[in-house]
């Protein structure tokens, strides 16, 4: 474009190379939504391909029976659904309560630079990589007591739980308005009955909510319960014993030469995938309305 | 209480007692200690795992490229060479992708679609690791070994990285997995900086006459670039510790090639697959000096990360995901 001839009709017509420029700015935003095409993509394809491949093993036996050897249809994942109901409730026994009083000590007592290193050291630990926990629950309970358990899988779960917990609930507790605080306190209540009656109390459905989305995040956790919860073909009678878990039979399966454990594989991944998205989508709705000010 | 029949001033009530709300103080900073001493019993305990191999091998276990176990001999080499490989790969395709994605959630999409991409972004990340490797290994590798893998042997096969056979498990398949499993991460903690951007910025860049990529990419991209760099790093935490879909797709063989078609092993898969067969002493310290490795990397990579969010003005993100 001619400069002298644009800098004339400056005030009249759009700058130098507006065409141009324009061309390039929706060029870009396609870009962009092509990226977000592409990031959305996986998701669709695998809910896909499990449907298309897992739904059709999904049936009342699935639920009822215990696994089947190879070679022989049929059989069902029981064991290892009961089991990872097991392992999410030892988890949660572990986890909820030392993430909440945590929380709590991060809203409500801590200073602000004792709370900067606890903060620092809870996003650090939810940075580690989960097969090291499972290493560590091993030294720590596998080998002193002789045995792979369904108590050491439980423990390596809830370590991974505890950070998870102890922001949200800290990130809920602070959204409790102070007035709150400095009315039940003008009362003359104790702290901690303050702190537990009205606080938490108030908080109750952000903090639930938290559990909830940690335990979906440990429910498909796979590589720490390798080396605790082992895995197990049958019921588990002992908890001091191996168990199974859905996340395990569906690596046991996916890695093995025999079609029908395939398609177990692919059924127990879609029943997975559909227990954890419900919860969360369960999450996102009670948790559209906890806004307090 | 004591019968006071006619006071008109109320007798006071008691005072709360100290001791249960001290305890409860102590109950709560209790809880909170714990997550500082787990980052060093988990330390420690794989150090004393790790005790008999690190006395043993000393430094020279990092760069020896030799994995014997019938000859009780260890290195971790090849493991730290796949594990930085596939995180290379895996930080390639995921950052910009997630970063695009980012910047069209938050500056382009209608406000009206926004809430439900996101939605789907989150879910994306609650997929399992194991669902995805199961998908890698019967959807997405006989896919890469017919097509992708054939077309870039055929364009780029002049580069070693794209020689020799092709098997489909390979160094490159752990890292298409790898990202797909890293894009939420770098995709929401993007979003978060880029909503933390001033619309003051945007609306300046506007005022001068820029077009809307102008805007994206002189006022905002350049205000948030250092939280976008934290977004990767904290990527990068995720992608060097992920295990199990990788485990499936990497091909699990302990050698070190230039070709990314060649089947790899990472310090993560291989802690999965042989951590139960270790039959000796020697065997089982040397996995746990692996794992010691990849906490040590991945800590100082999530410090850093975390360092890099939290000196943002505004916090960045202290959000975990």
């Amino acid at each position: 474009m001619n400069p002298a001839a644009a800098a004339a009709s400056a005030l009249q017509t759009a700058p130098p190379g507006h065409a141009w420029r324009q061309l390039k700015s929706r060029g870009m935003g396609a870009v962009m939504l092509l990226c977000c095409l592409l990031v959305m993509a996986p998701l669709f394809l695998v809910l896909y391909f499990l449907i298309h491949e897992g739904a059709s093993a999904v049936d009342w036996n699935f639920f009822t029976q215990l696994p089947k050897p190879p070679g022989e249809l049929g059989g069902g994942m029981a064991n290892a659904i009961t089991g990872s109901l097991v392992l999410l409730a030892m988890a949660a026994a572990i986890g909820v309560p030392l993430g909440v009083l945590g929380g709590i000590y991060l809203a409500e007592y801590g200073s602000a630079r004792a709370n900067y290193w606890i903060r620092f050291a809870a996003d650090v630990l939810n940075g580690i990589p989960s097969i090291v926990w499972g290493m560590v629950v091993y030294a720590l309970l596998v080998v002193p007591f002789k045995s792979f358990s369904a108590y050491a899988g439980g423990v390596a779960l809830g370590l991974i739980m505890i950070p998870l917990v102890m922001r949200t609930t800290e990130e809920m507790l602070l959204l409790v308005p102070q007035g709150y605080r400095e009315a039940a306190l003008a009362l003359g209540i104790a702290r901690w009955r303050m702190i537990t009656v009205i606080v938490v109390r108030t908080a109750l459905k952000g903090i639930i909510t938290g559990v909830l989305v940690a335990l979906a995040r440990v429910a498909g956790e796979t590589a720490p319960l390798l080396f605790t919860a082992l895995g197990n073909n049958f019921w588990n009678h002992n908890l001091a014993e191996p168990i199974a878990a859905v996340p395990l039979q569906i690596f046991t399966y996916a890695i093995s030469p025999y079609d029908d454990w395939h398609r177990q594989a692919w059924a127990g991944a879609l029943v997975l995938l559909a227990m954890i998205l419900v919860l969360n989508v369960f999450v996102r709705i009670i948790s559209r309305d906890r806004k307090f000010n | 209480m004591p019968a006071a029949p006619a006071a008109p001033a109320a007798v006071p009530s008691a005072p709360p007692r100290r001791w249960p709300d001290v305890s409860f103080r102590w109950l709560a900073l209790l809880a909170a200690a714990t997550i500082v001493a787990l980052i060093f019993l988990v330390g420690w305990e794989l150090y004393r795992g790790a005790h008999l191999a690190v006395m043993k091998f000393g430094v020279n276990f990092l760069h020896h490229s030799v994995w014997d176990p019938v000859a009780d001999d260890y290195g971790a080499w090849p493991f730290i060479f796949g594990t930085l490989v596939t995180s290379v790969i895996a930080l390639l395709l995921a950052v910009p992708l997630g970063v695009g994605t980012a910047l069209y959630l938050t500056e382009i999409a209608p406000l009206r679609i926004r809430q439900p991409l996101v939605m789907v972004v989150e879910m994306l990340a609650a997929v399992p690791s194991v669902i995805f490797g199961l998908w890698g290994v019967f959807v997405l590798v006989p896919w890469l070994r017919d097509n992708l893998f054939v077309w870039l042997k055929k364009w780029l096969g002049f580069l070693p990285l794209f020689q020799g056979p092709i098997y489909g498990v390979s160094v490159l398949a752990g890292g298409i997995i790898v990202a797909i499993m890293i894009l939420p991460i770098i995709t929401s903690v993007s979003r978060e900086i880029l909503r933390s951007v001033p619309n003051l910025q945007r609306e300046a860049a506007y005022a001068l006459g820029a077009t809307h990529w102008e805007v994206i990419r002189l006022a905002v991209l350049s205000y948030a670039r250092r939280g976008i760099f934290g977004a990767a790093v904290l990527g990068l935490g995720r992608a060097l510790g992920e295990t199990m879909a990788i485990t499936m797709v990497i091909g699990n063989r302990a050698e070190v090639s230039a070709s990314l078609f060649a089947p790899g092993y990472t310090l993560a898969s291989v802690i999965a697959n042989e951590f139960t067969e270790a039959t000796t002493d020697m065997y089982l310290s040397a996995l746990f000096e692996l794992g010691l490795v990849l906490l040590v990397v991945t800590i100082l990579v999530n410090v850093v990360a975390q360092l890099m969010l939290r000196s943002l003005a505004g916090g960045g993100t202290g959000k975990v995901q």
